[in-house]
């Protein structure tokens, strides 16, 4: 499989009335043909300033960002404009420009590539059915929900027939449901066109939902990248394990008790492993946080249980959950 | 009032309204592309250029901020130049025009400020050039601002016309002048000044009404 973008050691420093900020660091990942990559990471982390790496939206300080295997900081203006044609972005402000209708604003970039006025319209009104939203062709943008917005922008971009499609924080401003529709939307496009997308979010459930790999950007760093299954299942980095697992609801009742972490898949989630523990071995284990996920249709969950104080006890409990199938590691207390 | 004088404000309305219209137009034709680069060269925007963008903010400034009466005098010369004669409608065209410029300028660049960023990135997304994207793009999103600017302008205009009646420039400002002020009759002197004011509010609704029907927001 081809890579489509290939980053490598890319740093990106702002520079503001002698103000520096370094919002990328040492970031080195590919993306590959056909993929759904997610990107995500808190607030502030440098997603937005990496994604925009892409289509050099945003210069890169170091290192490089090759698209097909061409480095994209060697292309002159006129070049760079021709790779954009191939590489399209929907935005979280939907940016669309108001004064034009919906038919005009999908016909733009069909306009910018050259495509002659005839075959603009048919184009555009193709899209436009796509999408679901024909009957609108006609309206202005101020008419139309926010969900509806996005699917104007993702017509907009995707006529042109683009190898990779951008998303940033294209689902943010919009509301669980139509959330979904839209990645719905996104997720039978890539199907359907082998289109390559990135999706830059911090919303868990957006890369659970439809992302095939993900990276996790942690204050300007690749923090960790890696298929989703794996990922969320088994996080190895802080700053992933932090988003997976979010932060323990209970303390511990003891400060010298063994904390772990029990991990289950799709395989063992119908299986009442604790009720079976007590029954089996007559020992208990303290709950602190227990949570579920369901990535790509296969069920994921995680416990974290204060172990009894006894080490043979212990044991016996670990040695208990392993036999079943799950896998256990010992949680650091301040994590 | 005698038939001649209702005659000559007849014939001053008609000269105020040529010279307003012609006047309005040339600078249109000439602030429209100065506003447009003032606002595509200044700090941030997709032609960024301080030189260019120094040169003509200062050029604009330096002609905006003298008295609308100082520049007609002091373009008398210029005016005799290019027309031929110094008085008269169309000799009072050139100094309106060249009053009205930098405003015309400055309500562009301000028209086309409005514009969100991230129409112009979604632009620049798509691989449109500079140019393409100022056409296409930042022009038709600005349009309802424009045509309000654009109906300021003419009634500024219109006010300023008035002004060149002073040097003999013809139209309502001069009757005013002559038989309001030189002769003392007071009805040509409130008469012309009521329609002066009508002639305003006409442009004025007129360009909030074109402004209405293109905001699509
Ligand atoms: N033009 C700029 N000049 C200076 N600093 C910037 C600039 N753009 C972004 N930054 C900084 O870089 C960091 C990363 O910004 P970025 O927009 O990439 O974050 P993000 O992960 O997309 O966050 P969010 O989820 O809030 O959109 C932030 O600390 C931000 O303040
Ligand atoms: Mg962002």
């Amino acid at each position: 499989m081809d890579n489509v973008f290939e980053l490598q050691n890319v740093y990106k420093t702002y520079k503001n009335d002698g103000k520096e900020f370094t919002a990328l660091k040492e970031v080195s990942l590919t993306v590959k043909e056909g993929e759904i990559f997610g990107i995500i990471g808190m607030s502030g982390a440098g997603k937005s300033t990496l994604v925009r790496t892409l289509n050099r939206l945003e210069e890169v300080t170091s290192g490089t960002v090759s698209f097909y295997g061409k480095d994209l900081a060697s292309l002159k203006a006129k070049e760079l404009r021709k790779v954009r044609h191939s590489i399209s972005m929907i935005f979280q402000g939907f940016n669309l420009v108001n004064q034009r209708t919906v038919i005009q604003n999908v016909e733009q970039s069909l306009k910018i590539i050259g495509t002659p006025r005839a075959e603009r319209r048919e184009k555009a009104l193709k899209m436009l059915e796509t999408v679901g939203l024909s009957e609108k062709a006609n309206q202005y943008p101020a008419r139309l929900s926010g969900g509806q917005k996005q699917r104007v922008a993702i017509a907009r971009a995707l006529a042109v027939d683009p190898k990779v499609l951008l998303c940033d924080e294209a689902t943010s401003a919009l509301d669980p449901k139509i959330t979904n529709e839209i990645l719905d939307l996104l997720k039978k496009i890539n199907e359907e066109r082998k289109l390559t997308i990135v999706i830059i979010t911090h919303e868990m459930s957006v890369v659970e939902k439809i992302c095939d790999r993900v990276a996790i950007i942690d204050d300007g760093n690749l923090a960790e990248v890696g298929d989703v299954k794996d990922v969320f299942s088994n996080p190895q980095s802080k700053a992933a394990k932090k988003l997976v697992f979010p932060s323990n609801p209970f303390d511990p009742s003891d400060d010298e008790g063994q904390i772990v972490r029990i991990v289950f898949d799709g395989t063992q989630s119908n299986v009442p492993f604790i009720a079976n523990l007590v029954e089996q071995t007559g020992l208990k284990v303290n709950i602190l946080s227990a949570n579920t996920r369901s990535v790509g249709g296969i069920g994921y969950g995680q416990m974290i249980v204060e172990l009894p104080p006894r080490a043979e006890e212990r044991q016996k409990i670990i040695d208990f959950f392993r036999n079943g199938g799950l896998s256990v590691s010992e949680v650091n207390r301040n994590e | 009032m005698s038939d001649y004088i209702k005659d000559a404000i007849l014939t001053g309305v008609w000269e105020t309204f040529v010279m307003t219209f012609f006047a309005s137009l040339f600078s249109y034709i000439v602030g429209m592309p100065l506003g447009v680069i003032l606002y595509s060269t200044s700090k941030g925007r997709l032609l960024q250029n301080r030189a260019v963008n120094f040169v003509i903010g200062a050029i604009v400034n330096i002609t905006r901020s003298l008295p609308f009466l100082i520049l007609l005098v002091l373009l008398i010369p210029f005016t005799r130049l290019v027309v031929g004669q110094s008085i008269g409608t169309t000799a009072a065209i050139v100094p309106l025009t060249i009053g009205a410029i930098p405003i015309v300028a400055r309500m562009v660049e301000s028209s086309l400020n409005e514009v969100q960023p991230g129409i112009i990135e979604a632009a620049a997304s798509m691989g449109a050039s500079p140019l393409y994207t100022i056409i296409h793009f930042i022009i038709p999103e600005a349009m309802p601002s424009l045509l309000q600017g654009g109906a300021i302008n003419v009634a500024t205009v219109l006010g300023y016309s008035a002004m060149a009646g002073v040097i003999g420039g013809g139209g309502l400002g001069a009757i005013a002048l002559q038989y309001g002020y030189y002769r003392y009759q007071k009805d040509v002197l409130w008469t012309t000044v009521t329609l002066l004011i009508i002639m305003v509010m006409l442009i004025q609704e007129l360009g909030i009404r074109l402004s209405k029907k293109h905001r699509k927001t």
